[in-house]
């Protein structure tokens, strides 16, 4: 899913191209949201039909994906950032904080200082693993706590609300733009940006290559070191962007705003197919992971699952995108040494 | 400057009187090669002979601490793999280090693929001369597969195709052929052939003569980290060579103490386990050192792990005293009385992270324990005798593990397995990475415990520690018992060709 099939349709058959769109592991996770999307609307036909459903749907995981891409980025280098929730968090106060302290600002200079914070954040964690050669879990648990711990000392019991920011930047929430959501093509346009850059350039190619084995990407000469902490700065100015994003969307902003986003972010990323062991996958599965995680949630209390049961869910789509990778990964092995066999 | 380049007499790299130590390990103590362009040079010399090291430095892992290296005349400075690529340089390691989640065009062309407008990688242009070297060089890889699942030596032909698009002057194998089948070794020859005759300088390091003396068209023999003479492989022989490799007094560093050799404590009979090692049988007395010789991956570790229970094996006995060991089963190993010191003491012999007397006492908790409970003073006490006997150099009993030298880390993973009271003691590699003053201290040891009436089995790769050391030799090749030796008939020569020859198989 990640490199195989580019060239295959210039010399194989014509069909390659579209076997392999069938067969990525992307088209599943998609499959599956349709399903899920599906189901509630048979239940209930305003999940998808009605205005507030249909606009739901769209609206509520595109912060989330905005975050999974970056996280995604980042388990693709064999690393993981565990402290986006808290990013999200500090982002979206500073934002509020911004408005009230500043008043008559432009929202575009909110918006780059978010972007920026959450890459500064995202650099300390990069720094730390690519310098201190620490293992990213550890460090970004770490930072996790530090970056929530200053925006509880910083917003104390103090709470960001809608009328403190100005009209202009709720708008952002809200409107649409022929029915779509302006968030969600903000973030569909960070996706496309993303998966683009991971796929044609050559920085981009190297993210893979050092997840895959970082003892042969170091033998290759290529910058494991810039390159890492590259991938973990784009993960937090994301994270800063969807911090910003949150604000504009939700109006109030307290200090637990992003908690747990973390695990979510990191969940949507291996339900779509990027393996936690670096190497493989593409952003596009992590966003549509986002999307099947946050619509399951949405839908089955629709379908009638007890609230008790819905986080249970979403652990068993965890574990069952596990397995399937795994089988997934055996299977291929066995093809890949047969044709090998076959070869000769 | 410029002249020199296109002289075709310059030689393409030079290195002389290079020197590289890791701490008070002397891993290089003078290297020199001199490579002409057009040309296969063999590098050849026991394992440790620094062969490993010089292409290290060549290849930009290591940096030098002293000596002369010369690129095309100019002298150069490398720090990193990075910058020695720059300069043409393409190293083949034995184990190929390739992606195994990208394609095979991918691993060829990463961090300088062709790139189009806005830095966008041409994937058609890359794919394009991925085609035409394989094309090239004879060879049918699908360009577009992934690596993970390729044969090591379709592997090496990706790694020689990496060093063709880098239009590499100077290509280094490291041991190419000695996972490769005889049609795969025949193609890659026909293939280092074909850059030869384009005006690159190659090495192959290689312990197969036949290889070298079919390959190649002249030779250098390093031997303790040193050079020793380079020399036209047409102007020589295996015999030559053999001798240029060993040569040396082996026998006034090992202070072998006479034991009183009794009766079989250890019996191996017909172990098999397909594709590692075949038919092995071989006993070892009490008081007996037998010394199990042999290249790197001649199987010779994994057939102790085996007889220890902690590797498969499909057919054949282990016998301790009579008395057959299950398979599979470490524990009943250890509770027969055998003893395995593995070759990996950082990864598998003790735990660094712990102290002195936690390591030594280890392998006897249960028996130290108390009503459960281990006190740390019956702990200390146990562990004060062994530090004692073995000469272990600690601060103190509670330091870390991993705090001690080498050669003490080695003598608290003995003492670990000693405080177990074993009958069989086998030891893989007992002095790697060991300076030579510790070095005698453990072969004393061995030697000593020999005496108490332990009956150990020894795998080392330097030879003159074998020979040194052992009552008997045996010698593995590619997972069979080759040659055995006593230890009047055991000279460097014989156990050198049981080693290498691709003939006179048993």
């Amino acid at each position: 899913m990640t490199s195989t099939s580019w060239g295959a349709a210039e010399q194989k058959s014509p069909f390659a191209s579209l076997t392999h769109i069938i067969k990525a592991r992307e088209t599943g996770i998609a499959i599956a949201l349709i399903a899920v999307i599906v189901a509630a609307t048979a239940v209930n036909p305003s999940f998808l039909f009605s205005n507030d459903g249909f606009r739901d749907l769209l609206l509520t995981p595109s912060l989330l994906m905005v975050t999974a891409v970056g996280v995604g980025v980042v388990i693709i280098t064999r690393n993981v950032d565990l402290s986006v929730g808290s990013t999200v968090g500090l982002t979206a106060y500073m934002t509020g904080r911004m408005f009230i302290d500043f008043p008559g600002i432009q929202p575009v200079f909110v918006f780059l200082a978010g972007i920026a914070l959450g890459g500064l954040l995202g650099l300390i964690n990069g720094a730390l693993v690519a310098f201190g050669k620490v293992p990213a879990l550890v460090i970004t648990l770490g930072t996790m706590y530090i970056y929530r711990g200053i925006n509880v000392a910083w917003a104390g019991s103090d709470r960001i609300n809608a009328s403190d920011m100005p009209a202009s930047f709720r708008e952002l929430g809200t409107q649409e733009i022929l029915r779509i959501p302006v968030l969600t093509i903000i973030a569909v346009v960070v996706l496309v940006i993303a998966a683009w850059y991971l796929k044609n350039l050559r920085s981009g190619r190297e993210l893979y290559a050092i997840g895959s084995d970082p003892d042969a990407a170091h033998l290759y000469g290529l910058k494991v070191t810039r390159n890492v902490l590259a991938a973990f700065i784009v993960c937090g100015a994301l994270a800063g962007m969807a911090g910003v994003l949150y604000a504009a969307r939700y109006g109030t902003v307290s200090s637990n705003a992003g908690y747990g986003w973390e695990l979510q972010a990191i969940g949507a990323a291996v339900i779509g197919g990027v393996a936690i062991s670096g190497g493989v996958g593409t952003v596009w599965g992590a966003a549509i992971g986002a999307y099947l995680l946050l619509t399951i949630n949405r839908a089955l209390p629709i379908i009638g699952i007890q609230d008790f049961w819905q986080r249970a869910v979403v652990g068993i789509l965890i574990i069952g995108a596990i397995v399937l990778d795994r089988v997934l990964a055996v299977r291929q092995h066995q093809r890949l040494v047969e044709s090998r066999e076959g070869a000769k | 400057m410029t002249d020199t380049v296109s002289d075709p007499a310059t030689p393409a790299l030079e290195l002389s009187r290079v020197v590289k130590s890791f701490g008070p390990v002397v891993a290089l103590r003078s290297g020199s090669l001199t490579l002409q362009k057009g040309s296969i040079h063999a590098l050849i010399g026991e394992n440790g002979a620094g062969k490993s090291t010089l292409v290290k430095i060549v290849a930009g892992l290591y940096r030098r601490d002293a000596g002369d290296f010369r690129l095309e005349g100019d002298p150069v400075d490398f720090h990193s793999t990075a910058q020695s690529k720059a300069a043409g340089i393409a190293v083949i390691y034995q184990e190929p280090t390739l992606f195994p989640d990208l394609s095979v065009t991918e691993n060829i062309f990463m961090g300088r693929q062709p790139t189009g407008r806005l830095g966008r990688i041409d994937r058609k242009a890359m794919r394009q001369e991925a085609t035409e070297i394989f094309e090239r060089l004879g060879v049918r890889i699908d360009p577009d597969r992934l690596t993970e699942g390729l044969s090591i030596a379709d592997q090496q032909i990706i790694e020689i195709a990496k060093a063709i698009s880098l239009d590499a002057r100077v290509l280094i194998m490291d041991e190419p052929t000695a996972a490769l089948s005889g049609v795969e070794v025949e193609r890659l020859f026909a293939v280092a052939r074909q850059l030869r005759d384009e005006g690159r300088a190659l090495v192959f390091i290689s312990h197969r003569f036949d290889e070298v003396f079919e390959l190649c068209d002249t030779v250098t023999v390093m031997r303790d980290g040193s050079y020793i003479d380079t020399m036209p492989i047409a102007e020589t022989s295996v015999d030559d060579l053999v001798r240029l490799m060993v040569g040396r007094d082996v026998t006034e560093m090992f202070p072998k103490l006479e034991a009183e050799i009794g009766d079989d404590v250890l019996v191996v009979e017909g172990l098999n386990q397909k594709g590692v090692f075949k038919n092995i049988s071989f006993s070892v007395r009490s008081g007996e050192i037998v010394g199990l010789a042999g290249l790197v991956g001649a199987g010779r570790s994994e057939v102790v792990r085996a007889i220890f229970g902690v590797d498969p094996y499909e057919s054949g006995t282990v016998k301790v005293n009579g008395k057959v060991l299950p398979k599979d089963n470490p524990r009943a190993a250890m509770a027969e009385g055998v003893a395995l010191v593995p070759e990996d003491r950082r990864k598998q012999g003790q735990v660094l992270d712990q102290s002195v007397a936690l390591n030594i006492t280890m392998a006897i908790r249960n028996r130290l324990a108390k009503a459960g409970l281990i006190w740390s003073s019956i702990e200390n006490e146990a562990a004060a005798i062994w530090a004692s006997r073995l000469e272990v150099k600690t601060a103190a009993l509670d330091a870390e593990g991993g705090t001690l030298s080498g050669g003490n880390q080695q003598k608290v993973v003995l003492a670990k397995w000693l405080a177990s009271n074993p009958k069989v003691l086998i030891i893989d590699e007992p002095t790697r990475g060991i300076d030579v003053g510790t070095k005698a201290e453990v072969h004393r040891l061995i030697s000593k415990l020999a005496q108490e009436g332990l009956a150990i089995l020894m795998i080392s790769s330097e030879l003159p520690e074998v020979l040194g050391m052992a009552d008997r030799v045996l010698v593995m090749r590619a997972g069979e018992i080759t040659g055995e030796f006593d230890r009047s008939e055991a000279t460097p020569e014989a156990v050198m060709f049981a080693a290498t020859a691709e003939e006179d198989v048993a």
